[in-house]
């Protein structure tokens, strides 16, 4: 009796294995993968997908340990990475599953409707401290940002502040949902957040990457035509090995309707 | 038969001891083991170097030069004792910006290769500084490497930036954690005090039994609140009253803290001092209401002398809750790692510190071993306030012999 079952443990483990995947990585990618995995799993039983977070890095530190089928990340492989993986005899694909877009945020109050990526380096580096120096009132400003374990606290650090790191004045919140509360409730706050978390009762600021000749508003439109330019791909990353197993996943996201989902969770499609 | 029952209990009793000793022991073993292991290391990260020409004479540099480098604060050599020589920062991730795609073809798996086109790199720009790969990387002959002073404890303790995950060098500077941890604690006692000693001296000596039989619940129920709801409480209600009453550019501050932690060390102080104040002999108060003394002298005179130490006591437990409160903490504070210079602005304190940061620093980097420092500061902290109430309350036993 023992053995029948220990067979038939075996057999369903097998048979398991051969269609579960797991996927780790992004926070930031999170909320949409297993958005996605739970649609791809009503659609297709018997397969199963477990989604786990701890950041873009983590994810692809197991995918090197091949402790994971998918990396999820919202950066771009390092070329320190992309060395582990080939260290390891493998070789990583990379698919760009969608885009995810930041905006800054300021209070409604506030007379400020546009800066130029210099202007917010220089306020996220702590060296413009007023918004009269930007064309606003008389005011200090308040910094808000993420955690430094988050990944938009690094894109956004990369992408706006040219690698340099943030003023140590800037007022760390641990959730995207209390930047914008604090933003909303403060008057001479700014800060950051997805595009998705974008409220009335805060106002999204015109921005410009060429020193001041064309500011571009934030809106989805705009971010998919690659007019704004504080958009970042979302990538998965899995190995040619395991390519057979993942491949009905990625192309189900890649589709209309997994392209659907993505914009209804506020992230922007790919065409 | 009796006997046996007895000897088994004792041996339960002495078991469970035992074993409870042991884990705290444990605990508090593996908590300096992994806090210990900061120090001496490199600040950057494991595998990785700073690297320049070989002809630059800058052959040693501290991490806060570094950090100052590659943030663009520093531009010359000569401010960091070089040549007259602009700066140029190079990261790995930049040699892309030096060659073609072609010419760059395969570097990501061959490895010599990618050495000898970053030693190029090196090779042609002497003003260079290059943050590279040490691990995978044959070693580039036109390359000096750069000797970064080690983590010690006395940039540790006296540092005041906190960047621990900043490239290429990590920043430890726990000051502005320790001042903010300690401002936000003391001013929440200062609060806390009154109010809670003129309740517990009301529900002791004043209020009816009825009054007391309402107020008693209530203030338990205090204590059972989660801390996030407080968290959030003052997020939505004291941080935007803050900053309207004091018309400051921003409500997230020391002060809204302190708020939110004294109405969460009420509790604690209450149930204390009021434990001590009914100790005090009926005979004592009786004598001085016989002498002629009004009900509110006996309590200035009589009671609270006697009580006094149990009073000190009920304080220092609430400096502990208040010390290594997380959450409430981390959501009113604003998290700037300034050193403050007045309560009115953004703190950051060392448990809130932990809390959001642990979760996602890599196990064995250098992240996870100075979070573990930072739990053994605060550690010992709390054992130096566990400590005071133990000595305070002895000296408490001694007073009643007399």
């Amino acid at each position: 009796m023992k053995k029948i079952i220990i067979a038939i443990a075996l057999v369903v483990s097998v048979m398991n294995s051969g269609m579960a995947q797991k996927i780790k990585g992004s926070d930031t990618v999170l909320p949409l993968a297993q958005k996605e995995a739970e649609v791809f799993m009503k659609k297709n039983s018997g397969n199963k997908i477990t989604v786990t977070g701890g950041g873009s890095g983590v994810g692809i530190a197991a995918l090197v340990d091949k402790t994971t089928d998918i990396a999820m990340s919202s950066r771009k492989m390092k070329l320190s990475e992309k060395m582990k993986v080939s260290e390891g005899g493998a070789n990583s694909v990379e698919i760009i599953i969608a885009q995810d877009a930041l905006a800054v945020i300021v209070n409604p109050s506030n007379k400020v409707s546009q800066l130029t990526r210099e202007q917010l380096e220089a306020i996220y580096t702590g060296k413009i401290s007023n918004w009269k120096e930007v064309g606003g009132d008389d005011m200090p400003i308040v910094l808000y940002g993420r955690e430094s374990s988050s990944g938009t606290y690094d894109f956004f650090k990369e992408h706006v502040l040219a690698n340099k790191n943030y003023t140590s004045k800037m007022l760390n919140m641990p959730a995207t949902g209390a930047i914008v509360q604090s933003v909303s409730q403060t008057k001479g706050a700014i800060g950051y957040v997805g595009f998705a978390y974008i409220e009335n009762n805060v106002k999204a600021l015109k921005v410009s990457y060429n020193s001041g000749k064309t500011f571009v508003e934030p809106s989805v439109v705009s971010a998919k035509n690659k007019t704004y330019p504080i958009v970042r791909p979302l990538y998965f990353y899995y190995l040619t090995s395991t390519a057979k197993i993942v491949k009905p996943f990625v192309d189900f996201i890649l589709s209309a309707e997994g392209q659907k989902i993505v914009a209804s969770e506020g992230y922007i499609e790919l065409k | 038969m009796k006997k046996i029952f007895e000897k088994i209990a004792e041996g339960i009793l002495f078991l469970s001891s035992t074993v409870t000793t042991i884990t705290v022991l444990l605990i508090i073993f593996f908590l300096f083991k992994e806090g210990v292991g900061l120090f001496g290391k490199s600040p950057t990260e494991d595998g990785f170097t700073v690297a320049v020409n070989k002809n630059n004479p800058v052959s040693e540099l501290s991490a806060e030069q570094i950090k100052n480098i590659f943030d663009q604060n520093i531009t010359n050599w000569k401010d960091v004792s070089g040549k007259n020589d602009s700066i140029l920062v190079f990261r790995m991730d930049d040699i892309f910006n030096f060659f073609t795609e072609e010419q760059l073809a395969g570097v990501d798996t061959n490895m010599n290769l990618l050495a000898s086109k970053i030693d190029e790199v090196i090779h042609n720009n002497p003003n260079i500084i290059a943050f590279i790969s040490s691990k995978n990387l044959p070693s580039t002959p036109s390359s000096k490497i750069v000797t970064i002073e080690k983590i010690n404890f006395k940039d540790f303790f006296t540092g005041n930036e906190w960047f621990p995950t900043a490239q290429p060098v990590a920043q430890f500077g726990i000051y502005p954690l320790i001042m903010g941890t300690l401002w936000v604690s003391f001013l929440a006692i200062l609060i806390a005090l009154p109010f809670g000693l003129a309740t517990a001296i009301y529900m002791a000596e004043i209020a009816s039994p009825q009054i007391r039989n309402i107020l008693k619940p209530v203030i338990e129920l205090l204590a059972g609140i989660p801390s996030v709801v407080y968290g959030f409480f003052g997020l939505i209600v004291i941080v935007p009253l803050v900053e309207k009453m004091f018309d400051l550019p921003v409500g997230e501050t020391g002060f809204a803290g302190s708020i939110v932690l004294a109405i969460m060390a009420l509790p604690t102080i209450i149930t204390v001092a009021e434990d001590s104040i009914k100790n005090t002999p009926r005979i004592l108060k009786e004598a001085s209401l016989a002498l002629g003394a009004s009900q509110w002298q006996t309590i200035w005179r009589v009671v609270i002398p006697y009580a006094s130490s149990g009073i000190t006591a009920a304080v220092i437990l609430g400096i502990g809750r208040a010390i290594g409160e997380t959450m409430a903490v981390l959501m009113v504070t604003g998290n700037a790692a300034v050193i403050p210079h007045t309560i009115m602005q953004p703190m950051r304190t060392i448990p809130a510190t932990i809390a959001a940061e642990l979760g996602e620093s890599a196990k064995g980097s250098l992240h996870y071993d100075a979070l573990f420092a930072l739990a053994c500061i605060l550690f010992i902290i709390t054992l130096i306030v566990n400590l005071s109430v133990e000595m305070i309350s002895k000296k408490r036993t001694k007073n009643k012999l007399r």
